[in-house]
């Protein structure tokens, strides 16, 4: 079967670039899953089984990554012979980190505080820089600035850790 | 995981966790992040004038393998020259704290902290 050898944008029969349709991305994920869906492959053979259900995990980790921004930015940026460096690039702009340490430490002091609101404010604050990196991600791919593409991407990569972090402690305090 | 006792000690016990005035002449700081982890490290030292450090703090959020690092470079960088600090490998940090495979990251951040730092407080000093 060719689709195994199809990148996720072919796989899902998208455009491969940064902005998605996220509607036909749905559409397209699920129409592929139920082509490759097991019961249609009761009486086939066993290698054709074995591929049909290869596809399907591959659609859904297609789908994961593409749905996502900064994975799907990620991994635009891997097609293009660029890796993100997540591991071992630590060198984020001062002021970026600055910010992540004023963000910790307010997520500190409203978790003692059990202040669930502050939490909510820092979220929203967190969720415009989100937006702003994604508007940015748009741009620098149509630039082709796949190295400040890199850079957003492990913005974003802090960003997504943070707002985890927050929700986790929000939930926390809602059940305590 | 389990972590280390090494690492549970610099964890439950941390040494040297503040903040030295960044704009002392004599106060190197390196800000360093690792995206992977959403870890974030503050290092900063104090050398007197005969170019020996005296003094080492840190700020770290992330895990306890990040915090355990920088506590423990803390503690080596007291008494060293800015050359002798910018020798500190991660691999010494991992070793000392036997840290997983997993985490050898975190003494990557610790390292990178010191050369920032040490690049910091030679961008201050004229040669």
């Amino acid at each position: 079967m060719e689709l195994l050898q199809r990148n996720y944008f072919e796989l899902l029969a998208l455009p491969a670039q940064f902005e998605v349709d996220l509607t036909l991305l749905d559409q397209h994920y699920r129409s592929l899953q139920s082509e490759v869906h097991p019961d249609r492959f009761v009486t086939a053979s066993a290698n054709e089984r074995m591929q049909s259900m290869q596809v399907a995990t591959q659609a859904n980790e297609a789908y994961q990554t593409l749905k996502n921004t900064t994975a799907r930015a990620r991994y635009l940026l891997q097609l293009n012979g660029i890796e993100t460096l997540e591991e071992s690039n630590t060198a984020m702009p001062g002021d970026f980190l600055m910010l992540q340490m004023e963000w910790r430490e307010a997520i500190d002091d409203a978790n003692s505080a059990k202040d669930i609101s502050a939490l909510d404010q820092l979220l929203v604050e967190i969720r415009q820089m989100a937006q702003q990196l994604s508007q940015g991600l748009s741009v620098q791919f149509a630039q082709k600035s796949y190295q400040e593409a890199s850079e957003s991407v492990r913005k974003l990569s802090f960003i997504d850790k943070i707002s985890a972090d927050i929700h986790r402690v929000i939930e926390q305090l809602e059940n305590a | 995981m389990a972590y280390s006792d090494k690492v549970l000690d610099h964890y439950e016990n941390p040494r040297n966790v503040g903040t030295l005035d960044k704009n002392d002449p004599h106060v190197g700081t390196g800000m360093v992040g690792a995206p992977a982890c959403g870890d974030v490290m503050k290092l900063q030292i104090k050398v007197n004038d005969s170019g020996i450090i005296e003094d080492a703090k840190f700020k770290t959020y992330g895990c306890g393998s990040a915090i355990a690092s920088s506590s423990l470079v803390t503690e080596w960088l007291k008494g060293k020259t800015l050359d002798q600090a910018a020798e500190i490998k991660n691999s010494a940090i991992a070793e000392e704290l036997a840290l997983p495979p997993v985490k050898i990251h975190c003494s990557v951040l610790a390292e990178d902290a010191i050369k920032a730092a040490v690049a910091d407080l030679k961008s201050k000093q004229p040669a």
